[in-house]
């Protein structure tokens, strides 16, 4: 897949000094959509702010479609569709005056067809007249997402979009980046939510005191990182872990009536040592079983490995 | 040049014009015509012509420039500055717009706002005193000049403002003295020799000098240098907005 994003060595210090990236490095692919992780405060907006060009960078080099955001800002801009973290909105406007202006700023003509559209999709149709500052705070949410598409972005930024938004009304926008996905469309998002990662994303930045720590396809990222665990229910219960199965990674828990065993979900296929030899061990031994099952670690899992571990 | 965004921020700006019209005309309307019920009428008809002209039809050009001044600031700083405040700068900042494209909408909008003030204020006080307009030319690109000058002015404001009060700090502090100093009220050779030095140094004078020069053909000091000195203000005021968005100063961290 073609990059459709380049950002090269990206540094930014804010005027009060403190250094919000530091040497950024990412690719963004074209038409992928790339979930961006990080604890509070660790520069997830400024990268975004910066690519769109409302924070001026300090150093490195952004493209933008092969178009560098400063000397080609028009070309590069133009593409990008933005939907901000906080929820700003000109409070005494209406609904379409303000998508209205938001397709102009982008250079493009007129089209009430695509703006209608697009607050369909986002049902705030029957809301079109209303002054934004009648609106609820979820429809707020939605109306930023409309000005954003209001002018075909190739590429769409979501900011924290979920934030302060119901499970149902999540789903659907889950639902409508899938579909503009589908259209071609590029989607980077950011999000607290890590179940919102792990469902939507194709690939996953994480990112920590403006520092890229880890960008990797989230399946293979799973695989790699992610921990498995399996739980054997005992026919009878232990009082400690016999000599015989010292050599594996094992602990008792429920008053010795369980058996689990941590294992990297690289060693799940059967390496000498793994599950085959513990399952020999234990028939060696005497141990019986009457249940087993397996759990594999979230992202979320490996957000707070990845954070703790400090790298 | 993005024309449709030129277009979407001027009719954005206009509808909010249109959206608070009635409280923008009622109010200097109503201080106009006290203006000359109380100068024109009560206290004019004590003071004897200038230069052949009725006091109350002297002050008009006077008060047309009062209104254009405070209009331009006050449109033009509002403009750009709520943005600012609400946040929705973002967008603007972030769209495929120059520059030139910016300040032409904001700026373009805020002058055809004060424009047409003016207008409606020439209008009133033709109610109240024989108005006669000498060089029509010269009137309306004084008029458009101003008007545009003082709106970049305003624009240059709301950048630099960070809080309502200096937003309104400017045109309280500085503008509204320097217009009735200006020569307003009075003809400079009025006052004694050393104040009419001093005024020369208050742009405003030239402004309302040349204004009144096309209205009856007479001022204070010579057509050309009214013009080469608004247009030197309207340089200095252009340079200092290239520079604000040169250094991104105040707009962008
Ligand atoms: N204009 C600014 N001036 C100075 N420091 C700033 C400015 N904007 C952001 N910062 C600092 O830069 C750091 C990164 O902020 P940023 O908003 O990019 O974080 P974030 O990852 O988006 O966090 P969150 O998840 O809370 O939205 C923070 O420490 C913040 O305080
Ligand atoms: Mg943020």
């Amino acid at each position: 897949m073609s990059v459709i994003i380049n950002v090269a060595n990206l540094s930014k210090t804010y005027a009060s000094g403190f250094r919000a990236l530091r040497a950024v490095n990412l690719e963004i692919r074209q038409g992928e959509i790339f979930a961006l992780l990080g604890p509070n405060g660790a520069g997830k907006t400024t990268l975004i702010s910066i690519i769109c060009g409302i924070v001026r960078p300090s150093e490195g080099k952004v493209t933008v479609a092969g178009h560098d955001i400063i000397r080609d800002y028009r070309a590069a801009r133009s593409l990008i569709g933005l939907v901000p973290q906080e929820l700003t909105t000109d409070a005494f406007e209406s609904v379409w005056t303000t998508v209205s202006l938001s397709r102009g700023l982008f250079g493009k003509a007129p089209n009430p067809a695509h703006l209608e559209k697009v607050l369909r999709e986002l049902s705030l149709w029957d809301k079109k007249n209303n002054r934004i500052i009648t609106l609820s705070g979820g429809m707020k949410r939605r109306l930023l997402i409309a000005k954003a598409l209001s002018h075909e972005p190739q590429i769409l930024f979501l900011d924290e979009p979920t934030a302060g938004v119901d499970v149902e009304l999540r789903r659907e926008m889950w639902a409508l980046v899938r579909r503009l996905r589908s259209s071609g469309v590029t989607i980077i998002l950011t999000t607290h939510y890590i179940e919102e990662a792990e469902e939507m994303a194709d690939r996953v930045g994480v990112i920590n005191n403006g520092e890229i720590i880890v960008v990797e396809d989230k399946a293979e990222l799973m695989r790699k990182l992610g921990r498995k665990q399996l739980t054997l229910q005992l026919r009878q219960p232990l009082g400690e872990i016999p000599p015989a199965l010292q050599r594996h990674r094992l602990e008792l828990a429920n008053d010795g009536s369980e058996l689990i065993y941590t294992y990297d979900s690289r060693a799940a296929h059967g390496e000498h040592d793994g599950i085959v030899a513990l399952l020999d061990d234990l028939t060696a031994a005497g141990i019986g079983f009457k249940d087993l099952h397996t759990t594999q670690s979230s992202l979320e899992d490996i957000f707070v490995g990845l954070l703790r571990s400090g790298r | 040049m993005n024309i449709h965004a030129i277009r979407a921020i001027y009719l954005f700006e206009m509808a909010r014009t249109k959206r608070t019209l009635l409280q923008s005309i009622v109010s200097p309307v109503i201080s106009t015509s006290l203006y000359f019920v109380v100068f024109g009428a009560a206290i004019g008809s004590r003071i004897p012509q200038i230069d052949g002209i009725g006091y109350g039809s002297f002050i008009v050009p006077g008060l047309v420039m009062l209104s254009l001044l405070t209009q331009s600031l006050s449109n033009a700083s509002f403009g750009i500055y709520f943005p600012k405040f609400t946040g929705t700068i973002y967008e603007l900042l972030s769209a495929p717009v120059s520059y030139v494209e910016i300040i032409l909408s904001y700026v373009g909008a805020a002058a055809t706002k004060s424009i047409l003030l003016g207008a409606i204020i020439l209008a009133t006080a033709g109610l109240f005193v024989p108005l006669h307009i000498e060089h029509p030319f010269w009137m309306i690109l004084f008029l458009l000049l101003t008007a545009v000058t003082f709106s970049l002015l305003g624009f240059i404001i709301g950048i630099w403002a960070d809080n309502f009060e200096k937003l309104q700090l400017v045109p309280l502090l500085i503008i509204t003295p320097l217009t009735f100093l200006g020569g307003s009220f009075y003809s400079l050779d009025m006052l004694p020799p050393f104040w009419q030095q001093v005024s020369l140094f208050n742009p405003v004078v030239y402004l309302i000098s040349g204004f009144r020069w096309s209205f009856y053909g007479i001022a204070d000091v010579a057509v050309g240098v009214s013009l080469g000195m608004t247009m030197l203000f309207l340089a200095v005021c252009v340079a200092v907005v290239a520079w604000i968005f040169k250094t991104g100063y105040r707009l962008k961290a």
